[in-house]
């Protein structure tokens, strides 16, 4: 176990609080962006996949893990950054300015209806939420001009100051694209975490009543988190529309909606590390399961290929074992093997005991 | 004439929204949690009858397939709650959430594997029977809906009012530990409930299943019962008919009388209204924590 | 003046009058005790002082500006700090960000500042720690730093809601009973934790609280309440020697 020896208070402030673990990061960081030199166009195209989901992951577990309002409809977000990306580069305007416009956009949109929505409580809002998906996908279909309706909408190929980073033609530069944009938000995430706002975002998500006691204003709060996430899921859908190229309403099904709540509680509700390890989980399932699909069929001539959902059913069933099982997470379990081997030999089973809370109602006389 | 047609059949559809919902009710009224698979357990309850009815497959009458059907799922509610549910006792609402939207898509890819994806009609002694008269035209099977409906909110309002068991599980949802110490067995009336709430459900998708056909992907429908119960306060159960009934009637009267996309989002829009007005719902319940 | 001013307090819910007409003023400097029997309206006073109910009729004047109409979120920020009964803590949060938590009303940057961790953040947050830290020598809390609440025992939890309220840095902080469930010596340390915010911060307390040894102990003025309404005031001795608060804790009845 390695024992920190603190000698001000910056060493609590900053980021990482052991030189070792910033230079983790930073190996980290160093490897995904060599990644266009290791691996071949198939393999970077699904890193970039999976830095997408990771971006849109940690867009919800802003809402979800750091101020504890559930969306099931976050999907809607992802839909109004790609839309709204697409459809001002349509018309001239330049990536980096369509870029962040998509991400305000559903920024905005995101804190507007999340001003009315904050008044309610947990299972209202997932609700609201969920209807606000619809709405918004019938909105979709509705505004033909700008969105293609049902037809679709093409992502023009992105250039900026000169370079080409096209999905297809100059797929590292696309890749790097993506890779910038995930460590700015990472980093700007992190900070908000170590900062009053972030401490704010956890104080709303514990008690709501001593959040206020403290002078936090808690309705405002909420809709700053969650415009926040929508936003940076809004950024996430302008990539993911340019991942794709094409699309229309589909794309941002209500499944959407629930792999990316899968993202953020597979990975560890709470951790900014969690959006990468369920993004890495659920971009790589299917390849498991296409690897898995294809060797049953060669070894044992069992064919699994004939079974559609099959992917759905095992990300279910995932799901519900590690919400039984491992409610932190992969992040969370990560927490606890380290820690199994840092103090190795003086672990104990009750050490990871879980503090269970008792229900108690919200409705009272 | 025409206006009184959609009515009734819009109160026929709303009865099947407002079944569901009463699942969605009854679970939160015991455990103050949602069960985001009350949908798929209509479709799989639709889809079971179906599979005991139907002449292709195993072809027993219908007055027994269907309370064999709600039987069995009496069962699977039970059961889901014995091994999966129990084990979140002490986690947050929001696991219960996810861990059901989860067991709805494995309800979703079990009908998927027996059934097939596409569409199947329940045979039914009502199907195509209609009454007529002053020149309206009801349909048998819109009649069964909103008959079985009303009887059915009628015996579990009783149920959850009147009955020791039934305010016992309402003591339950408002203080579990409160509740285990004088002595309500938590545990066994929640796998109660979810039983419940599987036959409720049954009920709801054989309904759906007499007035058409059938696929895995009804149990999408859920949402709008959703809509229905938080319409109608989550805590009350006749909130929960009258929301399904306000939703089953506005949506075809609105695709009437409202450009089609616009009339799709009806239900949600109404629900969105009722939210930010009343945010616990028409009935509600809810009051501010105490501290 | 006084500090804090309670005119003709009342809220009823639905037909019950949990507080019906009360009234006290609070002197600055000074440690000033409710009691009462439970269901009293002990802690409805304090949620209407902190302007989580809504008072039926009366007025709250604080430091001579009425606040009746004031959100919960603005307490705060005018020097009222309080605890919970039941202790509203950030349960997945560690002592130190807790305490932190508290010194919201100070915080001087804007969340965009924050993403970006401007030096001013830095800064800032250096200032917010040392006065942090005063409070963690203060509440002997050094032990606990790093440690998360819901690990901790029920006793370290209480000084960690009363180190929130005192890093808001107030003028007035409303306890709610801060002894309940404490033994005997962790008791006797909020007796002297007492003593010293009025001694050497300069606060005003205003407690609830039905240890009657520490009441004696500590407060120069007693309220006691029964039934939503005032029963007696003066210091402890003349309040436990009242006869309607004697059959008010007996249950006699005489007092109604």
């Amino acid at each position: 176990m390695r024992i920190v020896f603190k000698t001000s208070y910056d060493s609590d402030i900053d980021l990482h609080e052991h030189w070792r673990r910033r230079a983790k990061y930073a190996v980290l960081v160093g490897i995904m962006a060599l990644l266009p030199f290791l691996v071949g166009e198939y393999y970077l195209a699904e890193a970039a996949n999976t830095l997408i989901w990771a971006l849109a992951g940690m867009g919800l577990m802003i809402a979800v893990g750091h101020t504890g309002q559930v969306s099931l409809g976050h999907a809607a977000f992802l839909a109004i950054g790609a839309y709204t990306d697409a459809a001002l580069m349509n018309v001239g305007v330049p990536f980096w300015i369509a870029f962040p416009a998509a991400g305000l956009m559903a920024g905005v949109f995101g804190a507007i209806i999340a001003i009315p929505a904050v008044r309610m409580s947990g299972i209202y809002l997932a609700i609201a939420t969920l209807a606000v998906f619809v709405i918004v996908e019938e909105l979709v279909i509705m505004l033909e001009p700008i969105t293609g309706g049902v037809g679709g909408i093409m992502a023009p190929s992105i250039t900026a100051f000169g370079i080409s980073f096209d999905r297809y033609g100059a797929l590292g530069n696309f890749y790097w694209l993506i890779l910038a944009v995930v460590v700015l938000v990472t980093w700007g995430y992190a900070n908000l975490m170590r900062s009053p706002t972030g401490r704010s975002f956890l104080a709303v998500r514990d008690s709501e009543v001593s959040a206020r006691a403290l002078g936090i204003n808690v309705t405002r709060t909420k809709a700053l988190a969650f415009g926040l996430s929508s936003g940076v899921t809004g950024l996430a859908g302008a990539l993911m529309g340019h991942y794709i190229g094409f699309f229309n309403y589909e794309l941002f099904s209500i499944f959407i909606s629930i792999n990316l709540l899968l993202v953020v509680t597979i990975g560890g509700l709470g951790f900014i590390q969690g959006a990468f390890l369920g993004a890495i989980l659920i971009t790589g399932m299917p390849q498991v399961i296409a690897i898995l699909r294809d060797s049953l069929n060669a070894n044992f001539g069992i064919n699994i290929g004939a079974v559609p959902g099959l992917d759905t059913m095992l990300f279910s069933v995932i799901l519900i074992l590690f919400i039984i099982f491992e409610p932190t997470g992969l992040y969370g379990r990560w927490l606890k093997i380290r820690t199994w081997f840092e103090i190795f030999p003086l672990a104990r089973r009750d050490m990871f005991r879980r503090h269970k809370t008792y229900l108690k109602t919200e409705r009272m006389k | 004439m025409e206006v009184i047609q959609l009515i009734i059949g819009g109160l026929a559809n709303g009865c099947i929204y407002g079944l569901v919902a009463l699942g969605f009710v009854m679970i939160y009224k015991s455990s103050e949690g949602v069960n985001f698979a009350q949908g798929d357990m209509m479709m799989l309850g639709a889809f079971i009858a179906l599979g005991l009815g139907n002449a292709d497959e195993l072809g027993l009458p219908f007055w027994l397939a269907v309370p064999l059907a709600i039987a069995i799922m009496f069962g699977v509610g039970w059961g889901v709650e014995r091994v999966v549910v129990r084990k979140l006792f002490g986690q947050p609402q929001f696991a219960l959430v996810i861990l059901t939207i989860a067991l709805g898509f494995v309800f979703r890819f079990v009908a998927g594997s027996i059934w097939g994806y596409s569409p199947l009609v329940l045979e039914t002694p009502f199907a195509g029977r209609n009454l007529g008269g002053g020149g309206l035209v009801i349909s048998l099977a819109d009649l069964v809906a909103i008959v079985v409906t009303l009887v059915l909110t009628l015996v579990l309002w009783l149920f959850f009012a009147r009955t020791k068991v039934g305010l016992a599980a309402q003591a339950a949802s408002q203080n579990q530990m409160a509740a285990y110490i004088v002595g309500v067995p938590v545990m066994r009336i929640n796998s109660l409930t979810w039983g419940l709430a599987g036959a409720v459900a049954t009920v709801a998708g054989v309904l759906y299943a007499t007035r058409g056909a059938i696929d895995p992907n009804i149990g999408l429908l859920g949402i709008k019962a959703f809509a229905a119960a938080v319409i109608g306060g989550l805590g009350s159960l006749p909130g929960a008919l009258i929301g399904g009934l306000i939703i089953g009637v506005v949506e075809p009267l609105a695709g009437r009388y409202i450009p089609g996309e616009l009339s799709k989002m009806s239900p949600y829009i109404i629900m969105l209204v009722v939210l930010v007005t009343r945010p616990g719902g028409l009935f509600a319940q809810m009051h501010a924590k105490k501290v | 003046m006084s500090l804090l001013d309670v005119e003709n307090l009342a809220i009823h819910f639905g037909g019950v009058k949990a507080v019906d007409g009360v009234s006290f003023s609070v002197d600055p400097g000074e440690v000033f005790a409710i009691i009462g029997p439970n269901g009293a309206g002990k802690s409805t006073i304090f949620n209407l002082i902190s302007r989580i109910y809504e008072p039926t009729h009366g007025t709250i004047r604080f430091d001579g500006q009425d606040i009746t109409g004031f959100k919960a979120h603005d307490i705060a920020r005018l020097g009222i700090a309080r605890t919970f009964q039941n202790i509203e803590l950030f349960d997945h949060s560690t002592v130190l960000d807790n305490l932190l938590m508290g010194r919201h009303t100070h915080r001087a940057t804007n969340f965009v500042q924050d993403i970006l961790f401007l030096p001013k953040v830095r800064r800032e947050e250096r200032a917010h720690r040392e006065r942090v830290e005063e409070v963690i020598e203060f509440l002997e809390l050094e032990a606990y730093r790093k440690k998360r609440i819901e690990g901790l025992p029920y006793g370290v939890r209480k000084v960690v809601e009363i180190g929130r309220a005192l890093a808001i840095g107030p003028k007035l902080i409303l306890l709610d009973e801060p002894a309940s469930g404490l033994s005997v010596e962790e008791t006797q340390d909020v007796a002297y934790w007492i003593e010293d915010m009025r001694r050497d911060m300069g606060l005003t307390v205003l407690m609830v609280e039905h240890d009657m040894s520490l009441v004696t102990q500590v407060s120069d003025r007693v309220l006691a309440v029964a039934n939503g309404r005032p029963l007696a005031m003066g210091t402890a001795a003349e309040v436990q020697a009242d006869p309607g608060v004697q059959a008010a804790y007996l249950g006699t009845g005489a007092a109604a």
